[in-house]
């Protein structure tokens, strides 16, 4: 009883989206020659842990009610420090990598205490912080892409199954962040600040550290998301990252999560940037341009969240 | 106007959502007259008036407007053709002034610029009325109390010309003075031929007003009688279907210790140099007129709002505690339920569940980090069935309960958190009779359990009814403390009007 009432209740929650995405695999796998073919998958796999881990971040915050758009300058920031240390320092790469998520972790620190300590909207407070980790990004990099090489030994070359390490540790991330969602205390409180904060101070519980903490982890996981980026690249970019932090909360969207907070799913959002991988890559298979692309991908975020609006209609 | 002179008749209404609502309903409305409609919160008065006012389609039945059927597709139609209603619910836009607020879908002006002075002129006029005039018209309603705010709705509704007016609840936030001069407002809508119909809990209330009562029941009507003509406890009796025990306090109780002592507690106008004190095992009350400060001392006490100056001393201590937050308050073993529990009370689209946990999520956890979905689930069983909240499950959202059950959602969270001392902000405004008599027997057993309750209301008989001692606070300054015995409702007035006397503004 209680298994199959989980089980319907698993369903609807994300049968929705693996229907959107089967779909759009069916007319790939109709419409192009060889969509289907395994180096089609190992591809996308092997392009979106960036994407998984930012569209991780980015759920968090957003369940809160917050809005985290320095991802993208963050992770151009922390892959810069960490090119640095590489090359620059012949640094081991563990202090490197150390460098690199203590610089993510530090902007979202300072995104969490100005919004705290001011009472600003996280919108205006990362929206500064986009421009100033650009800023950062080109100062400690000379706006000079560094070529990485071989100071990261084969690290980016391990693969299980011709899957990258990268995807493998997203995926596994993505999860875990949604058992923490739905099976903690930590995540409890995110859904209740985001449904109504006032209520939950008024209910003796502080929710400035739970926002802080949420933004370092954004922070946080765009750093992570800057080491697999460099790693995949061999290089690391000032310029990286531009426009990833749109790309994020498209995923987030697409997958249900609501822009004012309070409700928020980790696996959907998965959903989302798979879907949005799965778009790019047949669009190109179909030797699409990149003007017709851009149409069609956002026509296909604003398509998906009407359809949610039903899903959510319907229950 | 039809055969039988009726101005609005309802006939053979029936409504289903998943249960029925609402179910062969019939009901008239004459011009001129004031027809009361009363029932428990779930009777199924206000999917009445929303059906009449084109806010839900009728599965079965009709209404008619002066004799022709009546059905319209929205709001829109029904105020077109002189129907409307102010809701219980406040609609208006707190970053617009009050005159917009009013005017707000006839804005007068020309090619989309506004007409300010006639805005003005008019607003002026309408606000008068209701006993708003010593506003501006351009002043911005957020900055206004909810009992003002509510006027605001009410001067709206009385803008235009009306054929039939409901009001649902319109006295809920208004001090007595108010409520007068809306009652004269009625009178002359009643002289000029308009139809009203009127929603309240307040029972003395509508033999004030009403001309005929008619009360509903589980969605079925279940008679209507002349105003004059019947007894209070007949009408409760068919409200809620069984006879209500009248609150007898149960015994004298015996007080304890002290559990609170407010030293000079200051903010601003608002509260000035407050000083009381609340013991274990009472229930301690606090009149006054609407802006008189009571839940600004609340908040004060809660740390909901900062103090400029004042003390408190926790349980009996001989050293002022500070408090910064709601947290250090819960943390110390305070407990506050607002005034408003939709703002401020519950997370609506959250279950049950989630709501009655949130105080003290760390006793329903594994390890202060796992939340355990077994001790959760019957945590919120335990609650839902000792203050009997009526739901489908423990997992639907609150926003879907009715106002009585909103409230023991909102009780059920503070009795979790366990706190020795509870303050109540106005915690039977919007509520049902039958709820509101659960709620008094809950606050009478948390005083016995030797818990300090402060109540805050503004229904008066209310506080007559429950409290050990009253105190009176008069624009922002306690004016006096009343010992049960020792008060009447006149000096209790009487001190709640005190500040306004000696201050010359």
């Amino acid at each position: 009883m209680k298994h199959t009432a989980a089980m319907r209740a698993l369903l609807a929650e994300y049968l929705g989206l693996a229907l959107v995405l089967a779909v759009l695999i069916a007319i790939f796998g109709l419409t192009t020659r060889n969509f289907f073919a395994p180096v089609t998958f190992r591809t996308i796999a092997n392009q979106i842990p960036v994407a998984i881990l930012l569209a991780v971040g980015m759920t968090l915050v957003l369940s809160t009610g917050g809005i985290d758009l320095s991802v993208g300058s963050v992770l151009a920031l922390s892959g810069s420090v960490f090119g640095l240390l590489l090359v620059k320092y012949q640094a081991p790469w563990p202090v490197a990598l150390a460098a690199c998520l203590a610089t993510g972790l530090a902007c979202g620190a300072i995104n969490g205490l100005v919004m705290i300590r001011w009472g600003l909207p996280s919108f205006i407070v990362t929206l500064g912080m986009l421009e100033m980790a650009r800023g950062a990004a080109y100062l400690v990099t000379d706006s000079r892409t560094m070529y990485i090489g071989g100071n990261l030994g084969n690290l980016s070359q391990i693969a299980v199954a011709g899957v990258s390490l990268g995807f493998i540790l997203a995926v596994v991330l993505a999860l875990a962040a949604q058992v923490v969602l739905w099976r903690t205390i930590f995540g409890r409180y995110l859904i209740a600040i985001g449904t109504n904060e006032e209520v939950v101070r008024l209910s003796g519980i502080d929710p400035r550290p739970i926002k802080l903490a949420v933004f370092m982890l954004s922070g946080l996981l765009a750093a992570l998301a800057a080491v697999i980026h460099c790693a995949r690249l061999s290089s690391a970019d000032p310029n990286a990252g531009a426009g990833f932090e749109l790309q994020a909360i498209a995923a987030a969207v697409i997958g249900g999560t609501s822009l004012m907070g309070g409700r928020a799913s980790v696996v959907n959002s998965l959903f989302g940037v798979l879907i949005m991988a799965v778009l790019e890559t047949g669009l190109v298979q179909l030797q699409a341009g990149e003007p017709t692309k851009r149409l069609i991908t956002g026509a296909v975020i604003v398509g998906a969240v009407i359809l949610d609006r039903y899903r959510q209609r319907g229950q | 106007m039809s055969a039988d002179g009726s101005l609005l008749a309802v006939s053979g209404l029936s409504k289903s959502y998943t249960v029925p609502v609402l179910r062969d309903v019939h009901f008239d409305l004459l011009p001129g007259e004031v027809h009361a409609l009363v029932g428990e919160n779930g009777a199924g008065k206000s999917t009445l008036c929303r059906i009449i006012t084109g806010r839900v389609r009728p599965d079965a039945g009709h209404v008619t407007l002066r004799g022709k059927l009546f059905a319209p597709p929205n709001p829109r139609v029904a105020e077109d053709a002189g129907v409307r209603m102010v809701m219980q619910e406040l609609n208006l836009i707190g970053n617009l002034s009050i005159a917009e607020n009013i005017f707000l879908n006839r804005l007068p002006g020309r090619w989309g610029w506004i007409d300010y002075r006639r805005l003005h002129d008019d607003a002026r006029r309408v606000m008068s009325l209701v006993g708003l005039d010593r506003y501006e018209p351009a002043r911005l309603v957020h900055t206004l109390g909810v009992g003002h705010r509510q006027l605001v709705e009410i001067a709206a509704a009385l803008s235009r010309r009306c054929a039939v007016l409901i009001l649902d609840e319109p006295t809920a936030a208004l001090s007595d003075t108010e409520t007068d001069l809306l009652f004269r407002q009625l009178d002359d809508l009643r002289a000029a031929g308009t139809g009203i119909i009127y929603i309240s809990h307040r029972m003395e209330e509508m033999q004030r007003i009403a001309d005929r009562i008619t009360v509903l029941r589980d969605g079925c009507m279940v008679a209507t009688h002349p105003a004059r003509a019947v007894a209070i406890a007949d009408i409760v009796r068919q409200m809620v279907g069984r006879d209500l025990d009248a609150v007898a306090r149960s015994q004298e109780r015996q007080r304890g210790g002290l559990a609170l002592r407010v030293n000079g507690l200051t903010r601003g106008q608002a509260v000035r140099d407050v000083s009381f004190e609340a013991y274990r095992g009472e229930i301690l009350g606090f009149a006054g007129l609407m802006g008189a400060g009571r839940t600004e001392t609340m908040r004060l006490i809660f740390g909901a709002d900062p103090l400029d100056r004042g003390d408190l001393y926790l349980h009996g201590a001989g050293t002022p505690t500070r408090i910064r937050s709601p947290r250090d308050a819960v943390r110390h073993g305070i407990a506050l339920l607002t005034e408003d529990r939709k703002a401020e009370g519950l997370l609506l689209p959250l279950p049950i569940r989630a709501n009655i946990g949130l105080a003290r999520m760390p006793a329903l956890s594994s390890g202060r980090t796992w939340l355990n979905a077994e001790k959760e689930r019957e945590n919120t069983a335990h609650f839902v069935r000792d203050l009997s909240v009526n739901c489908r499950s423990t997992e639907q959202p609150v926003g879907q309960l009715s106002g009585g059950n909103q409230q023991k959602v909102v009780l059920a969270k503070w009795l979790f958190r366990d706190c020795e001392i509870l303050i109540f902000d106005e915690p039977t405004r919007g509520i049902d009779v039958g709820a509101k008599f659960e709620i008094y027997r809950l606050l009478e057993d948390l005083a016995g359990r030797g818990k300090a309750v402060l109540v805050v209301s503004s229904d008066l008989k209310e506080l007559l009814t429950i409290c050990d001692r009253i105190a009176v606070l008069s624009l922002g300054r306690l004016a006096a403390t009343f010992e049960r015995g020792q008060w009447s409702e006149h000096t209790i007035l009487q001190a709640a009007l005190s500040g306004h006397a000696s201050t010359p503004s």
